[in-house]
């Protein structure tokens, strides 16, 4: 339990170092100590003149601030929502967009941009997509398994998957020269500002507390439906609660952000490595973590080619895939 | 204690069980026995309420199927043929998770539930083996430990499948000995399933013998291990000698000698 409170703790000042270099570090060339000072002015009984500009301080608190906040959001609420699906699943290979949740809101969107030609409403779109995908994949996989198993659950998920993103395929075609507008969405961007934020911050904390709740009972789920069940847990329900909030937390990243990869899949493992098995460690510390990780990517995509921006999908499986590599190497074990 | 009646139970719309009876004694340990795929671990699953059946089980005179998972948790412990054990798990996280009925859906393990946990763990001898991880077990380790999160859930009856899978002639005995001994001590109900029918015969006070799906025999040891039934039901050439507390002990023969 100490162990639990210490890795939090580390967690934590992790991000806030990720976030504050994410803040003091940008293309608008802010003198980073200016930067720290105007954060610091804001806080509460603290004054202090930071020399920034009017427009200095626009650029601060109406970008940056808001990028490195819904960077880190959606970091965590990917890798949150993938341990989720992963001790649901009990497989290794479970990420976020397992159920649909991508190719729905892929869907969507590509409707929205080709059909509706607007782009305001493409978060509530994707958003819609999301849920639909999963819930789509949800109720063809209960009504063809019989037993409440999870690999039916998986199957319809793929069949769903594979199909919607036909659609869709099929829609883009019909209008080639939106192809660059659905691209670009599809691989990511954390730059939707405040009111993004604001959108997805209630779905984010329900979701992010049910998951949080129910570390204990997906440890007790790791020993399998039969085992489980006799211990007295309902296993279907502990199953529905946890998929529910992880696809609620992918919807809302999703909505945002666009489809960024390896976030969801990669940080629960990286976090397994280094913290151990059990759910009530590997939940927090994955919203912890994935959150860093985000910042730290967004980072990199916005300053290595400044003033122009990679898509932070590209960082985070170019920076992520040499990084798991090493985690993978320096905590060598033999696979059960 | 437990009470078995018409037990009927299908798997994929073929019937796997029919018409089972038994009756257990508080207390008391049944074995199970019979020839592969005769439905003996179906029986206890039906027992611990994991397969839809026809029928009633009663335990504690209370019908299994329609008891609450965390009420009939705190009755029955179910250890399976092939229990799943994580790797990375440690040892005392596994056997605490036998207190899952006691702690509230999203509520924590008291102190008292790590006392419980502590106490069957120093019992069985695993107390050096609390951090250990599940992957670095042996198999007779392995059993103590399925044994433990079992105990931890401090249920009446106790429904083994098999525990003596793949383990060697010692540690088979030493884990028969281990339940009798817990039996004995906390007046446990115990229901094993048992292949090896002479470890059946020396522990058990009752044994059920299934075939094809039905009770073909059942009472004591001395009255289902005999030449004629096992020769019948499990199309074996043996003998049948009684021990010398006059158990019955079951000698395999090449045929034609």
């Amino acid at each position: 339990m100490r162990r639990t409170w210490w890795a939090v703790g580390v967690a934590v000042l992790v991000l806030l170092g990720c976030m504050t270099a994410g803040l003091l570090v940008g293309a608008a060339g802010l003198a980073p100590g200016s930067v720290l000072s105007a954060l610091l002015d804001r806080l509460p009984f603290v004054s202090l003149d930071s020399g920034l500009l009017p427009v200095e301080q626009g650029v601060l608190f109406e970008l940056r601030v808001p990028r490195v906040l819904l960077a880190a959001l959606v970091g965590g609420l990917l890798a949150i929502a993938g341990a989720g699906y992963q001790g649901v699943f009990r497989n290794p290979l479970a990420d976020p967009y397992l159920l649909g949740a991508a190719a729905g809101a892929g869907l969507t969107v590509t409707l929205v941009i080709v059909v509706v030609g607007d782009s305001g409403v493409v978060p509530v779109a994707a958003f819609v997509g999301a849920v639909g995908g999963v819930f789509l994949a949800y109720a063809l996989g209960s009504s063809a398994g019989r037993g409440g198993g999870t690999a039916t659950l998986v199957l319809a998920g793929v069949a769903v998957t594979s199909f919607l993103t036909a659609i869709q395929t099929f829609v883009q075609q019909l209008k080639v020269e939106e192809l660059q507008r659905v691209y670009s969405w599809i691989l990511g961007d954390v730059g939707g500002g405040w009111p993004q934020l604001l959108m997805i911050a209630p779905y984010a904390l329900v979701s992010v507390m049910v998951m949080l709740a129910h570390g204990r009972l997906l440890d007790v789920l790791a020993v399998g439906d039969d085992e489980a069940t006799s211990l007295g847990l309902r296993a279907r329900r502990v199953r529905f609660f946890v998929l529910l909030a992880a696809s609620l937390a992918t919807a809302s990243a999703v909505a945002v952000s666009g489809l960024i990869a390896f976030v969801g899949i990669v940080v629960p493992h990286v976090v397994r490595r280094l913290a151990g098995w059990s759910y009530r460690i590997v939940l927090p510390l994955s919203l912890l973590g994935g959150a860093a990780f985000l910042v730290v990517a967004d980072l990199v995509a916005r300053t290595v080619l400044a003033p122009a921006e990679l898509p932070i999908g590209v960082v985070t499986a170019f920076v992520g895939a040499p990084f798991f590599v090493l985690v993978l190497r320096l905590t060598k074990r033999v696979d059960a | 204690m437990i009470e078995v009646r018409g037990l009927g139970v299908s798997l994929g719309g073929r019937p796997v069980l029919r018409e089972v009876g038994v009756t257990v004694a508080a207390g008391s340990w049944l074995a199970v026995i019979g020839p592969n795929g005769a439905g003996k671990s179906t029986l206890l699953k039906a027992m611990i309420g994991l397969l839809p059946h026809e029928g009633s089980v009663l335990v504690g005179g209370g019908e299994v199927r329609r008891m609450k998972p965390r009420e009939r948790a705190r009755l029955i412990a179910y250890a399976p043929q092939n229990p799943v054990l994580p790797a990375d798990m440690t040892v005392a996280d596994y056997a605490i998770l036998g207190r899952t009925p006691y702690i509230p859906y999203l509520a924590r393990e008291s102190a008292h539930d790590r006392e419980v946990t502590r106490s069957v763990l120093s019992r069985l001898d695993l107390t050096e083996f609390s951090e250990r991880p599940l992957g670095h077990l042996s198999g007779g380790e392995r059993q103590r430990v399925v044994l433990a999160r079992a105990l931890t859930q401090q249920a009446p009856v106790l429904l083994l499948d098999e525990p003596t899978t793949a383990l060697d002639l010692g540690h088979q005995q030493q884990v028969l000995e281990l339940v009798d001994r817990l039996r004995l001590d906390d007046t446990l109900t115990v229901v094993t399933t048992l292949h090896d029918l002479s470890l059946a015969g020396q522990y058990a006070d009752t044994l059920l013998l299934l075939s094809q799906g039905h009770a073909a025999a059942s009472g004591p040891p001395q009255n289902v291990l005999t030449k004629p039934l096992l020769t019948r039901h499990f199309d074996a050439h043996v003998q049948v000698t009684p021990d010398d507390y006059g158990r019955p002990v079951i000698h395999l023969i090449r045929p034609g000698e």
